[in-house]
């Protein structure tokens, strides 16, 4: 049994004028987990985290945030939020605006440890006018630190971002998750969460199509599973035609077999004893579960 | 006290880009400029210099009040939603009329420096030369105050500009129209239909109480009508006589109040 989810939000409809920008939306997200929100600009990501800030007001449905509703007191205090390609006053220093969000919140955090935290030790006292945009974006991580948030909604955290800095941004997702916050993290950088997270939605159009575990995934979409074979000599034509695979520069053999036939595929493999001098199996990566969940046609 | 946290924020910010220093010494230089020019010639007249700065101070901060004041206000929300900044701040447990306040504070104490400074140095000047009573000392006081609810008011239009604009460059432009309108066109407006009424109904008796619902102008007649030495050396006494004493005061003191939750209700429609 799992305890209450952190965030439960249920059939969320949000149009802009005419348009539905939102259909629907059920997902919901625990304790110390990290779930990766992907799809194409437009998809509704930002719309969405914005619905569970209480920023907009959704026309249908429900968000609840620890019981709470979204825009209420509680609901505020228990999440925090990295905006899309944030900025802040350039007069200021890191250290300042950073102590005036401690100050909004209530908390007394060790402001330049946490500035040390996301790299920023060296340029805390200078001016934000002078920071690059990975800096800025790193000043906005850092008050997603201040306290310790149940739920912590990142858009688009690693917009900018060199990938050294990816990799911090990981790791201290990876602390927040492992101190108990619910991370969610709205992306197209697709390789990089795909090891990072526990779970993927998938948005299109403003429809969740997707929602599962990586594996999960893969064995919804039964996407075909690549094996490679090496051949030995001036096998390889043969041995393409034998198997009904695809020649791929010189000596290598690429065939497509669907999860479920993919030991007997193997087997046939073996058969061709010799001839095969070696053999890879590529499942398939979230590029490809991505483009088949967000280009799938479903209505 | 969350408020205080922007307030100090806004207050390092306008510390930091010299705003309050540039302010200080607009007002003092301008004060300084217009109560010396203007005194040579009328300075014998029987009234000591300082009433006479006073009157010329009076004239001026009509356009500057204003001026400073939407000069800091039509950033306030424009600037923190261009930035990107505004949506994480409405996270925060602050709520939207907080936010306004903090920064609300942070700007009048600006503006209070400023005025306290210029105007306070000009008139301890002039009283100094040209030696200052009582009364004119009561209207120095009068002339500083009035000048920082003037520039509350312009303050908080600033405000609801900054709310209604859909960017910062937007809310700059139409804070200089805002500015036209209530500091100049107004009362060309009123002068030529008071030409155009002569003698009538308007000039006799709207004339002058759509004359003190003007911010502007009900900061002039509350500083003239309350001070007969500034009133002689103005042409507004006539209006000012056929109102009751508490109109401009009651304008002066309503616009802010007014103003502001203007502000908060624009501010309430605006998606970050
Ligand atoms: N302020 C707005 N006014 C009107 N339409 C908007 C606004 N913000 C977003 N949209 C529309 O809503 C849809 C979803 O946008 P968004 O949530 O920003 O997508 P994503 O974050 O996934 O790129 C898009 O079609 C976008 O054009
Ligand atoms: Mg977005």
């Amino acid at each position: 049994m799992r305890d209450e989810p952190i965030l439960k939000i249920s059939s969320l409809d949000k149009f802009r004028g005419k348009t539905q920008v939102l259909h629907g939306i059920d997902l919901e997200l625990y304790a110390g987990e990290r779930l990766a929100l992907l799809g194409h600009n437009g998809a509704g990501k930002s719309t969405l985290i914005k619905s569970v800030l209480g920023l907009i007001n959704a026309e249908g449905g429900t968000i609840s945030i620890c019981g709470a509703r979204p825009g209420t007191g509680a609901a505020r205090v228990a999440t925090a939020f990295l905006p899309e390609a944030v900025s802040f006053h350039p007069a200021l220093t890191g250290f300042e605006q950073l102590k005036t969000f401690a100050r909004l919140s209530g908390e007394k955090p060790d402001i330049a440890a946490l500035l040390q935290r996301v790299g920023l030790g060296e340029a805390m006292h200078r001016r934000i006018g002078a920071y690059s945009k990975g800096m800025r974006q790193r000043l906005g991580l850092a008050q997603v630190l201040l306290g310790r948030p149940k739920l912590a909604l990142l858009d688009e955290p690693t917009s900018g971002l060199d990938p050294i800095s990816r990799q911090d941004l990981y790791a201290i997702i990876d602390e927040l998750a492992a101190q108990g916050t619910a991370v969610l993290i709205a992306s197209h950088a697709l390789t990089e969460v795909e090891a990072r997270t526990d779970r993927i939605a998938i948005m299109r159009k403003g429809s969740k199509v997707a929602d599962d575990t990586l594996a999960g995934l893969s064995a919804q979409a039964g996407l075909p599973v690549k094996l490679r074979l090496r051949a030995s000599g001036d096998q390889a034509d043969r041995i393409a035609l034998e198997t009904g695979g695809r020649r791929i520069n010189g000596a290598s053999v690429e065939i497509l077999c669907t999860p479920q036939d993919k030991m007997a595929e193997l087997r046939r493999i073996a058969a061709l004893g010799d001839a095969v001098v070696d053999i890879d199996m590529v499942p398939p990566r979230l590029d490809d579960l991505y483009r088949h969940y967000s280009n799938e046609e479903l209505n | 006290m969350r408020f205080l946290a922007i307030t100090r924020a806004e207050l390092t910010i306008l510390r930091r880009n010299l705003w309050i220093f540039m302010a200080t010494l607009i007002m003092l230089a301008f004060a300084l400029a217009l109560s010396f020019a203007g005194s040579a010639p009328t300075g014998t007249l029987g009234v000591d210099m300082l009433t006479i700065s006073v009157a010329s101070m009076t004239t001026l901060s009509v356009y500057l009040a204003p001026l400073l004041a939407l000069m800091m206000g039509f950033d306030a929300i424009a600037g923190d939603r261009d930035r990107g900044s505004l949506a994480l701040l409405l996270t925060y447990p602050a709520g939207r009329g907080e936010l306004l306040a903090g920064k609300f504070l942070a700007h009048l104490a600006a503006l209070t420096i400023a005025m306290v400074i210029g105007f306070g140095a000009a008139g301890a000047i002039a009283a100094w030369f040209g030696g200052a009573g009582a009364e004119s000392l009561l209207a120095l006081a009068r002339l500083v105050l009035t000048s920082i609810l003037l520039g509350a008011v312009f303050l908080v239009l600033g405000y609801a500009i900054s709310a209604l604009a859909n960017s910062t460059t937007a809310a700059a432009g139409l804070s200089a129209g805002l500015w036209l309108v209530f500091v100049v066109l107004f009362d060309l407006a009123l002068l030529g239909a008071v030409v155009m009424d002569g003698d009538g109904v308007f000039t006799q008796s709207i004339f002058p109480w759509v004359m003190v619902a003007n911010p502007a102008d009900a900061f002039r007649l509350w500083n003239i009508a309350a001070s007969e030495g500034v009133a002689l050396s103005s042409g507004m006494a006539g209006a000012a006589a056929a109102l009751p004493t508490w109109a401009a005061p009651l304008s002066l003191l309503a616009w802010p109040i007014l103003g502001f939750l203007l502000a908060r209700a624009a501010f309430q429609k605006v998606e970050p």
